[in-house]
């Protein structure tokens, strides 16, 4: 199992605000890893440390064994990083298929139809849609939109903020369903939810977040067991 | 009556140039470039200079001018804004102030407060439009305002930069999360943004021959009204605005007095912002959830 992604001692802060105080973790090749931790811990934080929009103070983030702490954004989408952050962050005023083409931007053109095509499979609605400006659709699609936004630039890492947030229940388990079959179809998936019921569950192994700090890591079969991680997070 | 209108139209059609400038910038950049007029007067100088001293044909010089302009705008946005990318939107206006102000007194050490005579570089007969003469270069200026319109609109609606800079105006964060070098993407805005405030430069002062460091100022500014009068950042917005605003002027100034015509634009200006606060074609900006 080679290793994909792997944090080490990361601090990020916010002007004063030490909003990660060293954190720790890996995900290997194949794996659906997931970060819970109530609202504030520093999940989304952490990700978007990840992702390269946010600049750790201190510490190293490895990606496919290469350093890659304090590298922009837009770089870190060719080399096969993507994230879905929160709150979906679709453009509304542009089309389905004009959000799915910014999805593949760092990606040469002559390959774009065929992951469309991919896209388009995995998320038949939006192939439906694909005319439509992506503000006027649902929340449930809009959230699909920004799945498969992502995967039009074939990530090797997927990280997801959320995915079920403000989702009604059934959506919420659609949304994990699309996620189990992509970590099948071979992407590996870094998983940040507040659900962590369903996190727990699709997880090969999570890590859990409590005020920027890791408190508790596991198989997502052992942390669903530990009384403590049920009283804070699985409501007893 | 249909000549004042063709001039109308003509002078809105420069506005409306410079709109495009503005709103382009604003759409992108989150900015009001206040030194975009300057760089019109720029524009103007380069066209002087290149036909006057270097000998160039009209085509040329505009060309020269819009390549000065478009680098100059590029390292504007390098020197000047892109270190304050972040900060507040106060500091990016005064230091947009501040270049305006660099801009102009830069051109008056250069070539000194004197007006010069702008040459006549469309050099064309006077075109009979039903019973009334209309100017060539107001005839040229509609056409270039047309073409530039349509340019845009297939840059911004077809092409992948056109969309980049589209996710961008929307969303810094997703846009690069996407790929987007957001920080080239603005640097494109601004080089089309002077790119067209060139065009406008050579547009304006051979509409209105004399040459000064401060004759970017005033249309600059009703530009910029231009702008929020058709929906900052709304390409179509732009065009109409500088139109109507151009129409209104010159009918002002035809009708009412020539003295007047700059308040009873303004005034429109504030009556059309009070009735819809984003302008004739903006859009209420979408809340995120
Ligand atoms: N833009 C910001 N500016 C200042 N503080 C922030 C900002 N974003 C998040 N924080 C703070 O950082 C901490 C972690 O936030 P976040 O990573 O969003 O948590 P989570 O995603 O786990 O809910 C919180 O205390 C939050 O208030
Ligand atoms: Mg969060």
């Amino acid at each position: 199992m080679s290793k994909v992604l792997k944090v080490e001692d990361l601090h990020v802060y916010y002007g004063s605000i030490h909003a990660i105080k060293g954190v720790s973790f890996e995900v290997n090749e194949g794996e659906i890893v997931t970060l819970i931790g109530a609202n504030g811990a520093g999940k989304s934080t952490t990700l978007n440390t990840v992702a390269g929009l946010l600049k750790p103070a201190k510490g190293s983030i490895e990606f496919k064994g290469e350093s890659i702490t304090g590298i922009e954004a837009h770089k870190l989408v060719k080399k096969g990083m993507s994230l879905c952050p929160e709150g979906r962050r679709i453009f509304q005023e542009l089309t389905v298929k004009e959000n799915l083409e910014m999805g593949a931007y760092s990606r040469p053109t002559a390959e774009i139809a065929a992951s469309l095509d991919m896209v388009y499979e995995q998320f038949p609605r939006l192939k439906e849609r694909y005319k439509q400006i992506a503000g006027t659709l649902s929340g449930g699609e809009q959230q699909m939109l920004a799945m498969g936004r992502s995967l039009m630039s074939k990530p090797d890492l997927m990280m997801l903020d959320e995915p079920s947030m403000g989702l009604a229940p059934i959506l919420v388990e659609q949304i994990f369903e699309i996620i189990s079959t992509l970590n099948k179809n071979g992407t590996t998936i870094l998983l940040v939810e507040q659900n962590a019921q369903m996190a727990l569950s699709i997880a090969s192994r999570a890590y859990v977040l409590e005020t920027g700090r890791i408190v508790t890591s596991g198989t997502g079969e052992k942390l669903l067991k530990d009384d403590s991680v049920r009283k804070a997070y699985l409501g007893g | 009556m249909v000549s004042y209108l063709i001039n109308g139209i003509s002078l809105g059609a420069v506005y409306a140039i410079i709109a495009l400038g503005y709103t382009m910038v604003y759409g992108i950049a989150k900015m009001l470039n206040f030194a975009h007029g300057d760089v019109i007067m720029v524009g103007g100088y380069m066209a002087y200079c290149s036909t006057s001293y270097m000998g160039f044909g009209p085509l040329t010089s505009v060309l020269f001018s819009m390549l000065v302009c478009t680098i100059l705008g590029i390292v504007v946005e390098k020197l000047a804004y892109k270190p304050l990318r972040g900060a507040s939107s106060l500091a990016v206006l005064i230091t947009a102030i501040g270049v305006s102000y660099f801009l102009q007194n830069a051109a008056l050490l250069i070539w000194s407060s004197n007006p010069k005579a702008f040459p006549n570089l469309f050099d064309l007969p006077q075109v009979q439009v039903g019973d009334s003469v209309v100017t060539s270069v107001a005839l040229v200026t509609i056409a270039s305002c047309i073409v530039i319109m349509l340019a845009l609109t297939f840059f911004t609606e077809k092409t992948k930069m056109g969309k980049a800079m589209r996710a961008v105006s929307e969303d810094r964060g997703a846009a690069a999360l996407m790929g987007i070098n957001v920080n080239s993407t603005i640097s494109v805005t601004f080089a089309i943004g002077s790119g067209l405030a060139a065009v406008a430069g050579v547009l304006l002062c051979s509409a209105y021959p004399t040459l000064m460091p401060t004759t970017g100022a005033m249309p600059g500014i009703k530009a910029f009204t231009a702008a929020v009068f058709g929906g900052i950042g709304s390409i179509p917005g732009a065009m109409l605005g500088g139109i109507l605003l151009g129409v209104i002027e010159i009918f002002a100034k035809a009708y009412v007095s020539t003295q007047l015509s700059d308040a009873i634009v303004f005034a429109v200006l504030i009556v059309v912002l009070i009735v819809k606060p984003t302008g004739l074609l903006g859009r209420k900006l979408t809340e995120k959830v």
